[in-house]
């Protein structure tokens, strides 16, 4: 609970917050997320549940629950057979965000990494260079504070903070909130920067197009092997900070080999977000996938 | 600890099904947890009493159906265990498979009175 004023989330739960508000502003609507008041919770998950839960591919499973009772059982106990998914709150969610980018031929990168491989710095970087010709959008992902949003928002990109508090990743419900007070034109860019974690977030989907894992390379070669969920759901895999190379015993091709032995399929960009280098084939790629995006939208409308 | 979202979304789903079926509480759950899924089960046991408090789960069981999990190989169709993603097929060394089972992370069953 905030101690100024009484209001806002309990100690623990999810604050979104543009940079432009006070962090302790009366904006009742502060997004709660762990709290314990199930039934509220509920009722409004369950009307996702429902009104997605068959037309989004997951006819494996039943959302019917089958019910039986053991016949002499003096207690009326009753097997209930549920088999659901129990991350497909977050999977239904995200598939509603993804719809709403869809529909707005938005972009969507969920950037993954360890706390300090550089993520904000290569954001920063890329946003100077390409804002003037690709309209952005930025949501920020921490426990606490808006630093990473206000350095967002010192390059003039529209950008959300949402503050996990004690949550170590970033969820498709929190994502949707952020996105509503985005306010996000069509035909545009969201970068949305996780939580520095190289764990929990491989489980969660944000309704993202590409997943982009960054390493860096003072963190050791082996951490593709040593942390391999998150480097199996990525789709691109950048090495950041090779401007210190010259310093490290560090072998780039070792790296690859390891990340390539959990996920084959990935793609690589070698870039310092600090001197620039390697950061033009990163854009090339930028641009290309935005333009693929837009021709499978005009072939699919 | 993504653990403690997990275990909520299993109390989401426990919460849900119990009031669906009418009955008060929930004497035993089921879940089946692939070893890939991405769940450290040491970390679920120690967010569990927390996350089951005050709900239908307080006093319920928990039984949890382990899945080994399987990759096949995309190179040479082999089938072999899987104890990390980023087991290479034993017989062609090819990194290329996909994941028969391992990611499972379900509510199989609830028992409820």
């Amino acid at each position: 609970m905030c101690g100024t004023c009484g209001c806002g989330s309990e100690e623990g739960g999810v604050r979104i917050l543009k940079p432009s508000e006070h962090q302790h502003g009366h904006e009742h609507n502060d997004y709660h997320h762990h709290d314990h008041d199930h039934h509220h919770h509920h009722d409004h998950k369950d009307g996702h549940i429902h009104s997605h839960a068959h037309s989004h591919g997951h006819d494996h499973e039943h959302h019917h629950s089958h019910t039986h009772q053991h016949s002499g059982d003096p207690h009326k106990r009753k097997v209930l057979e549920v088999e659901q998914d129990i991350l497909q709150a977050n999977e239904v969610m995200a598939a509603k965000v993804r719809g709403f980018f869809d529909a707005k031929d938005i972009l969507a990168l969920n950037l993954v990494s360890s706390p300090g491989s550089g993520k904000t710095a290569l954001l920063e970087r890329t946003l100077r260079d390409l804002k003037e010709e690709i309209p952005f959008y930025v949501i920020e992902g921490d426990q606490q504070t808006l630093n990473d949003a206000n350095r967002i928002a010192a390059l003039e990109v529209p950008v959300i903070q949402i503050n996990t508090g004690k949550g170590c990743h970033l969820e498709s419900d929190m994502v949707y909130e952020a996105v509503k007070k985005l306010k996000m034109k069509d035909h545009a860019v969201l970068m949305i920067e996780n939580v520095g974690n190289l764990v929990c977030p491989s489980m969660f989907d944000l309704g993202e197009d590409k997943r982009i894992v960054i390493i860096s390379t003072t963190e050791g070669v082996d951490k593709p092997i040593k942390y391999p969920d998150m480097f199996h759901t990525a789709d691109v895999c950048i090495i950041n900070k090779i401007d210190l190379l010259p310093y490290l015993d560090v072998d780039l091709g070792e790296i690859k080999r390891f990340a390539l032995q959990v996920n084959p399929n990935l793609s690589f960009f070698e870039v310092s977000a600090t001197t620039g280098e390697g950061m033009d084939a990163w854009y090339a790629w930028l641009k290309e996938t935005l333009k693929a995006r837009k021709e499978e939208v005009s072939l699919n409308p | 600890m993504h653990e403690l979202s997990v275990a909520m979304g299993i109390v989401r789903i426990a919460e849900k099904e119990t009031a669906k079926a009418r009955a008060k509480s929930v004497e035993l759950i089921e879940l089946e947890i692939g070893t890939l899924a991405g769940i450290e089960f040491e970390s679920l046991d120690f967010v569990w009493p927390a996350a089951v408090k005050n709900t239908v789960l307080e006093h319920a069981k928990r039984h949890i159906h382990k899945i080994r999990a399987k990759g096949q190989c995309v190179d040479c169709d082999t089938i072999f265990e899987m104890e990390h993603l980023y087991d290479a097929c034993p017989k062609c060394q090819s990194n290329f498979k996909g994941i028969l089972q391992g990611k499972e992370l379900r509510v199989k069953a609830l028992e409820v009175v």
